[in-house]
């Protein structure tokens, strides 16, 4: 079953701006989709609409077959939302945060006090459990905004940029989670700036600029997609000017480092032969830039130069 | 990850699955979780919502109590004191009751909180119901600390109990949601401060807490009949001395045509979204 279909939605603001202008989009059930645009592209809209927070113009969503204007009440259930805005109540106990989120979902005060338990010590959150949100750090309030949205153990997980300002201890512990939350049945949907992390965590994405659906494949398509890399190599040894590999470009950055552009279908073999044969061993290497997110310019511009002609 | 992070996370993997409850059942649960949530809010801050009420309304006994109110002498057959008792403490539950969950919703909205509502399955009755709730605690609990202070000031007595109950429980029920219907249109904390202050206090004043309309001239009594609290207060001094201004009949039927009207409107705009959804 999809968890997640969205067909011809558009939403037109009372002040004429067209924030999305009529996009398709499945979900599968279980996957971990991202979601990824520029700011002001139509995310937050759609998630908006999703989540019951903004009134679509038109079009059609349903959450696990569950129809949003014909069964509003039952598709709610199955959602948990992030937002990207902090929207605590910062004057509640954070224990009484997630017990209320709970009864308005319709659990009984036990089994709410159990599971907030359970999530607040799941998000390293349980020894400010008698604290107010007000006194949380950024990255605590986004944990803490994380634990509310699972209190009622939804279905379908949306989070709106949930690792923003979070430190990257914290970070990699959430990706964690997320990932154990995913593997337990739960489909989510992400949407986040640091596309290293789109990259590692979802196997399906799709990219949204100016209200429309402008990619929507796997991961690895997407990735794939790319025809030309750069790689930053640093050598063992000082060098003064830029080694000769046939059919790679290559460029000095400085004494240690080059810079070389593999074309996809090359591969890196080569490139390490050639180095070795003018006794020259790397001793590190990245990538120079996120590949999704040179990707991801790439389609915008694209799409952008595309509307211009 | 630590052990105690993966047993944790194996948990959550875990999830219990839960029958899911009928619709009835989560708006029940759900209104219990609100009313408890805003009676903890009135609790928490009491000494913003309980203690100022009571401390500006002994200063009203005893200035037109005692002071002033010896050298009026009686009005409608009772000793002034008594006759302002009823209003004073109409007059606190009326604000009171609004205040609370104007303050209250407005707060939701503005920390964007209220938002764990509009996105749980909860039926807009159960959150009107809900703050509503919440504004009525506030007025009674207000209210009986009122009654408790006039007491200290005059003899009060209840000549008709169930009137005094429901005309209480009606009024704060009533401005609660008139609170809830500012607070949605409310942008700022001007908006909020603008309904108390040039039409609430106004229409308190002049709805009879002070003075019988048998003292103005015939004008200026059909102006004050064009006050809806006017007969909330001569109903509850009905209820507490046995003497009003306006009939009973009357009194009801603008009680619970403004309660039945304000309600409905707030339904038709949370519905529509106004002020809480784009």
């Amino acid at each position: 079953m999809d968890a997640l279909v969205i067909e011809k939605l558009r939403k037109v603001y009372p002040n004429g701006v067209e924030a999305l202008k009529g996009i398709d989009l499945t979900v599968r059930e279980g996957d971990f989709f991202a979601l990824l645009g520029p700011n002001g592209a139509g995310k937050t809209t759609a998630i908006g609409i999703i989540t019951s927070l903004v009134t679509k113009t038109s079009g059609r969503v349903a959450v696990f077959g569950r129809d949003l204007d014909r069964e509003r009440d039952a598709a709610k259930r199955l959602i948990g939302v992030v937002p990207q805005e902090v929207n605590l109540n910062m004057f509640e106990r954070n224990f009484n945060t997630l017990v209320n989120q709970a009864g308005y979902y319709g659990v009984p005060p036990r089994i709410a006090r159990v599971r907030a338990e359970k999530y607040l010590k799941a998000l390293h959150l349980w020894d400010r459990r008698d604290d107010i949100a007000r006194n949380l750090s950024g990255g605590m309030k986004r944990r803490l905004m994380i634990a509310r949205a699972l209190v009622h153990e939804p279905k379908l997980l949306i989070l709106d940029e949930p690792t923003a300002g979070v430190d990257i201890e914290i970070r990699r512990s959430m990706w964690d989670l997320m990932r154990d939350i995913n593997a337990s049945g739960v489909t989510i949907i992400l949407t986040t700036h640091y596309l290293e992390e789109a990259e590692s965590l979802c196997r399906n994405i799709a990219i949204i600029d100016e209200g429309r659906i402008i990619e929507n494949d796997t991961m690895q398509n997407v990735i794939s997609k790319l025809q030309r890399e750069a790689f930053v190599l640093t050598l063992d040894r000082q060098i003064h000017e830029a080694p000769r590999l046939d059919g790679y470009t290559v460029r000095l950055r400085n004494d240690y480092e080059i810079e070389v552009e593999v074309a996809k279908e090359q591969g890196l073999n080569r490139m390490f032969e050639a180095l070795t044969a003018q006794n020259l061993t790397v001793v590190s290497m990245r990538t120079k830039t996120n590949r999704l997110e040179e990707l991801f310019m790439r389609l915008v511009e694209g799409k952008q130069a595309e509307a211009q002609a | 990850m630590t052990e105690q992070q993966r047993t944790l996370t194996a948990e959550l993997a875990a999830a219990e699955p839960q029958p899911e409850p009928s619709a009835l059942m989560v708006n029940l649960i759900g209104l219990a979780t609100i009313v408890r949530k805003e009676v903890r809010r009135v609790l928490r801050i009491w000494i913003q919502t309980i203690i100022p009420p009571a401390i500006t309304m002994t200063l009203y006994f005893i200035i037109f109590g005692s002071l002033i109110g010896r050298r009026i002498g009686d009005m409608d057959g009772v000793p002034y004191t008594a006759f302002i008792a009823p209003g004073l403490i109409m007059m606190s539950v009326i604000t009171n009751s609004f205040g609370n969950v104007v303050s209250s919703f407005f707060s939701g909205k503005l920390q964007l909180h209220l938002e764990e509502m509009l996105v749980a399955p909860l039926s807009h009755v159960t959150i009107v119901v809900g703050y509503v709730a919440g504004g009525v605690v506030r007025g009674l609990l207000v209210g009986g600390l009122v009654t408790v202070v006039a007491m200290f000031f005059t003899d009060l007595y209840v000549v008709h109990p169930l009137v005094t109950i429901s005309t209480v429980v009606l009024v704060a029920a009533t401005f609660s949601i008139a609170g809830l219907i500012n607070a949605i249109f409310a942008k700022t904390f001007d908006d909020i401060s603008i309904i108390p202050t040039f039409v609430l206090t106004p229409l308190t004043y002049l709805g009879g807490v002070f003075f019988s309309t048998s003292l103005l001239s015939p004008f200026w009594q059909g102006v004050a009949h064009a006050n809806p609290i006017l007969y909330m207060v001569n109903a509850f001094r009905y209820g507490m001395l046995g003497a009003s201004d306006v009939s009973m009949a009357t009194a009801y039927a603008i009680m619970l045509g403004a309660f039945v009207v304000l309600f409905a409107l707030a339904l038709f705009l949370l519905h529509r979204g106004t002020g809480v959804r784009q």
